[in-house]
C-alpha cells in the first residue's frame, strides 16, 4: 500500500512538470490530431449516407449534448430542455425563413432568419434557465423536463405559428457563392466547422475565469457567494451560453432534415440528449460527441443487428435503455470514465485516484 | 389558517372573494347576460366536475410520487411506467375475471411488488446519490416502456366499467331553468364521482395514517431527518421498502382508474409522469396536502382551459407552474 502511495507521489510532480503552462490540451495529444485529420478527409472516403446520416447527425446531436454537458459538467445543472431550445431555434428558422408553408413563413433570407432564430432561442433558453436556477439538483431536472414537455404540447396545439402536429416542411437551405450548402459535402464541412467551434469554445470557457467561477459555483455555491460571486448570475449566464450552442445545433438540424415537427421536440427526444451526454461522459467536452456516435450507430444499425441475431428489430429502444442503465450503474462518467479506469487499471492495479466526481 | 389570514390579509381577502365567486358560479342560476358572455352553465359545470375528478386521478398518481420523494429524495421518473403497468394489469384482470374491484387489488399488489424489487435491487445500492438514482429511473422508464410496448402492442385499451356504475346520476345542481319554470338538474357519470370519492377517501386515510399512527410518525421523522431516525434504532430500510411499495401500488391503482375513464396506450406513461411532476412542483415536493391542492388546481386548469381557451390549454398549466416557481419556488404547501 505504501509502495503505491509513494509511486503516486512520484508520478504526480512529473505530470505537472510536463505541462508548466496551461495551453490547449489537444495540441500535445496525437490522438486528437488523428481524429481531426480523419474528420477533415472524411468526404474523400465516405459516401453520402455515411457523411450525412452518420457523421453530420452525430455532430449535430453531439453539439446539443455538448450544451447539456457544459451545464451539467461545469455548472452542475442537468437541464433536459436543451433539445427544446434547439427545436425552438429550428422552428424560428422555419418561421422567419423560407419554407413550403408560405402562410406561416415570413420568407426572410437565411442571413437574417438565422441570427434572429439564434437570438430568440438564446433568449428563450436564458428565460427558462432563469426559472430553473431558482431550484437545485433534481428539481432542475423536473422543471426543465416540464418546460420541454410544455413546449412539445404547445407546438402540437398551436397552428398559427408552429402549424400543429404537421410541423413546417420543405424549409429552404442556404445557397450562396454558387454553392448549395445543403449538398452532402459542403453541409458536412459546415457542421464540422460549427461542431469544432462549439467544442473549442466550451474547452476555452471551461478554463477562462468565468468557467472556473462556474465550477466553483457547482462545487460550493455558498462559499462562492461568500467570496462575492453572484451565484445565480453565473448560472443564468451558463444557461445563456449553453442555449446559444443548442440554438446553433437547432439551425443545423432544420437544414439537415429540411423540416421540423413536434415529433422532433418530443419528451423522448429530450431524454435522448441526456442519454447521449451521460453515456459519453459529462466531465469533458469530447464525451457528448462519443455518446452521440454510439447513439447514432445504435439507432441506425441496431435493427439489422438484432434481426441478424434472430431477435425482434423493433427492440432498439430496449437496447438503448439497457445500455444507458449499464453505463449509469457501472461508471459515473460514461464511456470516458470506463476508458480512463481501464487505462488506470493498466498502469497500476489499484490506482483509483482521479476517479472523478459524480454527476453534477 | 388564522395565522395565514393575519400574515397576508390581502391574499386572504382575494382567496375568499375567489371562493365566493366560484361557489356562486356553481350554485346560482346564471342570469342570461352571463350565459351570453361565457356560454351555457352546463358546459361550465361539466368542465368543473371533469377537472375535479381528473384532479382526483392526478392526486392518486402524484401522491405516491411525492411520498417516495419526500422520504427517499428519489425522483422516480419511472413512476409513469408504474402507472401504465398497473393499468395494463387491471385491464388484463378485469377482462379475464370480469371483476372491476379485483383488478384494483391485483394491480396494487403487482405494482407494489415491482416497487419492492426496484427499491431492493436498484435504489438501495445507490442511496444518497440523488442524481444517479434519477438517471437510473430514466433508464428504467425507457426499458419498461419498450417492454410494455412489446407485450401489449400500441393499441388503445379501456377497462370495462362495471354495470352498477354505468350511467349518469342527477345532481342537485341547477344548470338552467326551462321556460315553464321547471329547473334542469346536472347529470353526471356515476363512475367518475365514485372514483373521485375513492381518491378523497384514500387521501384522507393517508393523511390520517401519516399524522395519527406510529408508522406515520416514523415516516414523517424520516422525511425530516432520516439519519437521526436510523440512529434511533428504526429499521429504516424496511420503512423505505414499505413506502416505495405503497407509492408504487398507488400508481398502479391510478392506472386502473385512468384506464377506466380514459384509455391506456404507450405514451400515457410520460403524460402522467409529467402531470405528477407539475402537480408536485405546484403543490410542494414531499407534501401530501400539497399534492392534493396541486392536483385540484392542475385538473381544473386543464379542463376549464380546454373548454374556454382550447388552443392554449397546456400553456395555462405551464403558466401556473411558472407563476408558482416565481412566487414560491418550494411549492404552495411545502414547509421548506
Amino acid at each position: 500500500m505504501s509502495l503505491t502511495h509513494d509511486a503516486r507521489l512520484a508520478v504526480r510532480p512529473a505530470a505537472v512538470a510536463q505541462r508548466p503552462v496551461r495551453t490547449w490540451p489537444e495540441i500535445n495529444n496525437p490522438a486528437a490530431w488523428i481524429v481531426a485529420a480523419i474528420l477533415v478527409v472524411m468526404p474523400l472516403v465516405a459516401n453520402g449516407f455515411f457523411l450525412i446520416e452518420i457523421f453530420a447527425t452525430t455532430l449535430i446531436l453531439g453539439i446539443m449534448a455538448l450544451s447539456l454537458m457544459f451545464l451539467a459538467g461545469y455548472g452542475g445543472m442537468v437541464s433536459l430542455m436543451q433539445l427544446t431550445i434547439a427545436g425552438f431555434s429550428a422552428y424560428m428558422v422555419a418561421v422567419f425563413g423560407v419554407s413550403g408553408n408560405a402562410n406561416i413563413s415570413l420568407g426572410w433570407p437565411w442571413w437574417l432568419a438565422v441570427p434572429m432564430a439564434l437570438a430568440l432561442a438564446t433568449a428563450f433558453g436564458t428565460l427558462g434557465g432563469a426559472l430553473a436556477v431558482r431550484t437545485e439538483g433534481i428539481y432542475t431536472i423536473m422543471i426543465t423536463l416540464a418546460i420541454g414537455a410544455a413546449f412539445y404540447y404547445f407546438t402540437n396545439q398551436n397552428w398559427a405559428i408552429f402549424n400543429g402536429h404537421t410541423g413546417i416542411n420543405t424549409v429552404a437551405t442556404p445557397h450562396f457563392w454558387g454553392v448549395n450548402w445543403r449538398a452532402d459535402i459542403p453541409f458536412y464541412y459546415v457542421v464540422l466547422a460549427v461542431a469544432a467551434l462549439c467544442y473549442f469554445a466550451v474547452e476555452y470557457l471551461s478554463r477562462a475565469p468565468f468557467g472556473l467561477a462556474l465550477q466553483g459555483v457547482r462545487d460550493n455555491p455558498r462559499r462562492m457567494a461568500a467570496l462575492g460571486f453572484n451565484v445565480n448570475a453565473h448560472r443564468v449566464a451558463a444557461y445563456a451560453f449553453a442555449s446559444f450552442i443548442a440554438a446553433l445545433a437547432g439551425v443545423l438540424q432544420v437544414w439537415n432534415y429540411r423540416q421540423i415537427s413536434p415529433g422532433s421536440v418530443s419528451v423522448g427526444a429530450c431524454i435522448d440528449v441526456l442519454i447521449i451526454a451521460v453515456v459519453g461522459g459529462i466531465t469533458r467536452p469530447i464525451g457528448p460527441f462519443i455518446g452521440a456516435l454510439i447513439f447514432v450507430l445504435l439507432r441506425t444499425f441496431a435493427l439489422d443487428f438484432l434481426v441478424r441475431l434472430g431477435l425482434d428489430g423493433n427492440r432498439f429502444r430496449l437496447l438503448i435503455g439497457l445500455g444507458f442503465l449499464a453505463i449509469v450503474f457501472w461508471s459515473s462518467d460514461g464511456v470516458i470514465g470506463l476508458w480512463q479506469r481501464w487505462r488506470q487499471g493498466q498502469r497500476s492495479r489499484d490506482g483509483r485516484q482521479g476517479e472523478g466526481r459524480g454527476h453534477g | 389558517m388564522s395565522r395565514f389570514v393575519e400574515r397576508h390579509p390581502a391574499w386572504a381577502l382575494i382567496a375568499i372573494i375567489a371562493i365566493a365567486v366560484a361557489l356562486w358560479l356553481i350554485f346560482a342560476v346564471w342570469p342570461p347576460g352571463l350565459e351570453e358572455a361565457i356560454g351555457r352553465k352546463r358546459v361550465f359545470l361539466n368542465a368543473v366536475f371533469n377537472g375535479i375528478t381528473l384532479g382526483g386521478l392526478y392526486f392518486l398518481v402524484a401522491s405516491g410520487f411525492t411520498l417516495i420523494f419526500g422520504l427517499m429524495r428519489n425522483v422516480n421518473l419511472a413512476h409513469g411506467s408504474l402507472y401504465l403497468f398497473g393499468g395494463y394489469v387491471g385491464y388484463a384482470i378485469s377482462t379475464a375475471t370480469g371483476s372491476w374491484l379485483l383488478s384494483f387489488i391485483v394491480a396494487f399488489v403487482l405494482t407494489a411488488l415491482v416497487g419492492v424489487l426496484l427499491q431492493l435491487i436498484v435504489f438501495r445500492r445507490m442511496e444518497g446519490q440523488d442524481l444517479r438514482q434519477t438517471m437510473v429511473t430514466i433508464g428504467l422508464s425507457i426499458v419498461f416502456a419498450d417492454l410494455m410496448l412489446w407485450a401489449c402492442g400500441g393499441d388503445f385499451y379501456q377497462v370495462q366499467t362495471p354495470n352498477w356504475l354505468i350511467g349518469p346520476v342527477e345532481l342537485p345542481l341547477i344548470t338552467a331553468v326551462k321556460s315553464s319554470g321547471e329547473p334542469v338538474y346536472l347529470r353526471y357519470p356515476m363512475v367518475r364521482l365514485v372514483i373521485f370519492a375513492a381518491s378523497v377517501v384514500i387521501g384522507v386515510a393517508m393523511w390520517l395514517a401519516l399524522n395519527r399512527t406510529r408508522i406515520g410518525m416514523i415516516i414523517r421523522a424520516g422525511v425530516d431527518d432520516r439519519d437521526i431516525l436510523a440512529a434511533t434504532g428504526v429499521r429504516i430500510q424496511l420503512v423505505f421498502v414499505g413506502v416505495f411499495a405503497f407509492g408504487a401500488g398507488l400508481a398502479g391503482i391510478a392506472g386502473v382508474v385512468g384506464g377506466t375513464f380514459q384509455s391506456l396506450s404507450p405514451g400515457e406513461d410520460i403524460r402522467f409522469l409529467l402531470a405528477s411532476l407539475v402537480v408536485v412542483i405546484v403543490g410542494g415536493m414531499g407534501s401530501i396536502p400539497g399534492a392534493a391542492l396541486g392536483a385540484l388546481i392542475i385538473g381544473l386548469a386543464e379542463q376549464l382551459g380546454s373548454v374556454y381557451i382550447p388552443t392554449y390549454a397546456i400553456v395555462v398549466t405551464f403558466l401556473i407552474m411558472v407563476l408558482v416557481l416565481a412566487i414560491r419556488p418550494q411549492g404552495l404547501l411545502a414547509r421548506r
